[in-house]
């Protein structure tokens, strides 16, 4: 309990009639990457400026670091590190004028100040850019001097608003390696983004959003088993006879699908590699390949409004309070 | 019991922590940004240049005239007559352009270069925010204004050849003063405007458009309206003489505009022998000495200073509470 360093429970916020949150509850874990996940206008910003206490809680209660945002804001924001959704810089300033901007605002000591950003500048990947001014920087650049800014907090949580949107594929790929390496610190990431398939792959858990709600909310594997009913797919390639009817005994196996001359497709609840390997050789194949596919969380969300109704794309705006 | 729990309650909902926090930061920051701009070096530029030329033919003017004066280096900043151009004029029309040209893009600036969230998410409250730029703004203004007056003065010195008395350089201090008043007002309504609109072209125009509004259709305006509220009596027009009440509205509408107050606050201090009705009317029956001594003309000056550092702190209050309530997100 005492590793909890964000709890939210019964979470609302309401803009006039319209709802943007709607009563969402979660826990961040001290070390964890948690995504927020879902279309546009699904409440992600919101639920993450309440924390900060950017915005007033309509109902319910937040808190973190065991703080409360909306009457001690100070000291969350002293432990919080914050990258906006396309995070702004003051262009005529250099990289490096900007954080010590920042540093001043927080309160590092001037003797620390510069250490502090030198060190944050090279993890990052732009210390040799740190004397040139903003406005010449890329989006990619922007994006990661604003994690720059985190590192220099030195803080428990760093909250992520979309970090990775309009990024090429280089670029994301080093930002996702700085938020590991943030993990790896110790710090508990909390991030928001609309594409799925990029954030699975550093998540531990992830909410799914949808009009306001979280619909669902666990590890991966546990929102493929909850929607898709097991979720996981082996890969079997062997030659061998009456194998389809051994794998198919192998425990945790829920089907067995020849799709093509010695080869199976199974659906598992689990990652039964070992099993399969074994039934294969106990039944005297021979085993050629053996791969093993992680559902994806776009399969997972994609099935989920399917079968409770709407289309992740319906809501676009109408929840969206800005 | 309730009243118990309604303190509580209240200390409960209070925040925690200084809102001053980080004001300094902000301060320092905004007013080194203000010094360094390329917008303050061209506005200072223009106010110098108008200056120069105002204060040097104000200056060839009193070098001709010899009659005995005893405010004459006052006369380099309000030449005396119906001069068309003098300093006091230049600085009235000049300084709300500056300030305008301060504020206008100040807080929406800050969400349209899409700072504003990544600022707040620090340790520090919006007041500290708010008041940094504010604060900011007024001491740019007064650096400029300062170093403004001590040009004149100084080219006075130069020029003229006389020493001003101690009494010159008190108007003249007190002159300073309501200007820097003047132009606060003109800072914190842009300020206004710049939290009111999200595009700064809006908020500059609207200042703009404003600021002209009041300083060149609002006299006419306050006249008209003035007279539609309180007609004219037909006794005083038979005597060519204005009617006391439709006058009274005449100048209290007027005074809505910042410049009709700076204007009667500088004509005060700087013109001790212009007389308002009131003091002329003394003056006929021989109570009041003239000119009016330092003291009396700063008395006469009051309501003018008092309610121009009110609508500054009005106009800024608006904002400051505006700002406050206004939603993080662009």
């Amino acid at each position: 309990m005492s590793d909890l360093v964000i709890e939210a429970r019964d979470l609302t916020k309401r803009y006039g009639q319209a709802t943007a949150v709607n009563g969402i509850s979660f826990t961040v874990e001290k070390g964890e990457i948690f995504g927020l996940l879902g279309p546009n206008g699904a409440g992600k910003t919101t639920t993450i400026l309440m924390m900060l206490g950017l915005t007033e809680v309509s109902g319910g209660s937040v808190s973190v670091m065991g703080y409360d945002p909306a009457r001690q804001p100070l000291q969350v924001k002293r432990l919080v590190g914050y990258l906006p959704d396309t995070v702004g810089f003051y262009d005529y300033m250099t990289a490096a004028d900007n954080l010590r901007y920042t540093a001043a605002l927080i309160g590092i000591e001037p003797k620390e100040r510069d250490k502090r950003i030198a060190s944050a500048l090279d993890r990052v990947g732009l210390a040799d850019v740190g004397t040139k001014h903003v406005g010449a920087f890329s989006r990619g650049m922007r994006q990661r001097l604003g994690l720059a800014e985190i590192l220099m907090k030195d803080v428990q949580i760093a909250i992520l608003d979309e970090p990775t949107s309009g990024l090429d594929p280089h670029a994301t790929a080093e930002l996702l390696e700085t938020i590991r390496s943030l993990k790896h610190d110790g710090v508990a990431v909390l991030l928001s983004s609309h594409l799925l398939d990029r954030v699975q792959s550093i998540c531990d858990r992830v909410a799914l959003f949808n009009a306001g709600k979280i619909a669902l909310i666990g590890t991966v594997p546990q929102l493929a088993s909850q929607v898709l009913g097991g979720g996981y797919h082996v890969e079997v390639e062997a030659d061998g006879v009456g194998l389809e009817q051994k794998l198919g005994a192998v425990p945790g196996v829920r089907q067995v699908e020849s799709v093509g001359p010695g080869r199976f497709r199974l659906l598992a609840e689990g990652d039964v590699r070992p099993q399969a390997a074994a039934a294969v050789v106990n039944a005297g194949g021979s085993l050629r390949r053996l791969s093993f596919d992680e559902p994806s969380l776009d399969t997972i969300y994609n099935r989920y409004f399917q079968t409770h109704g709407g289309h992740p794309g319906d809501h676009h705006g109408a929840q969206n309070a800005a | 019991m309730a009243g118990t729990r309604a303190i509580i309650m209240e200390r409960k909902m209070q925040r925690e922590g200084s809102p001053w926090r980080g004001l300094s930061v902000v301060f320092f920051r905004e007013l080194f940004d203000h010094l360094t701009s390329v917008r303050m070096l061209v506005l200072q530029f223009l106010v110098l240049l108008f200056g120069a030329a105002v204060v040097y033919f104000a200056a060839e003017q009193i070098r001709n005239t010899t009659a005995e004066d005893p405010f004459l280096f006052m006369r380099l900043f309000a030449p005396p007559g119906q001069t068309l151009l003098s300093f006091v004029l230049v600085l009235s029309i000049l300084v709300p352009i500056i300030a305008i040209g301060l504020g206008f893009d100040s807080v929406n600036g800050e969400y349209n270069r899409r700072t504003m969230s990544r600022i707040l998410s620090q340790p520090i409250y919006r007041d500290a925010l708010l008041f940094g730029k504010f604060l900011a703004g007024l001491a740019t203004l007064t650096i400029a204004l300062v170093t403004l007056w001590l040009l004149v003065i100084g080219f006075g010195l130069l020029r003229l050849g006389i020493p001003p008395s101690g009494e010159e350089i008190g108007r003249l201090l007190v002159f300073l003063v309501v200007t820097i008043a003047y132009a606060g007002v003109w800072l914190a309504l842009a300020m206004l405007f710049s939290i009111f609109f999200r595009s700064t072209a809006t908020a500059a125009l609207v200042s703009l458009g404003l600021w002209l509004f009041l300083a060149l259709l609002w006299p006419a305006l306050a006249q008209l309206f003035g007279e539609m509220i309180s007609p004219q009596d037909i006794r005083f027009a038979a005597l060519g003489l204005p009617t006391p009440d439709t006058l009274a509205w005449q100048q209290g509408l007027s005074r809505i505009s910042p410049g009709t107050l700076y204007g009667e606050a500088v004509v005060a201090m700087l013109n001790p022998d212009a007389q308002s009705m009131t003091t002329l009317l003394a003056q006929f029956q021989g109570r009041i000495q003239t000119p009016l001594p330092l003291d009396q003309s700063i008395i006469q000056a009051w309501p003018q200073m008092v309610s121009l550092i009110a609508g500054m702190i009005v106009l800024f209050v608006i904002g400051y509470v505006a700002f406050q309530r206004q939603e993080v997100r662009a």
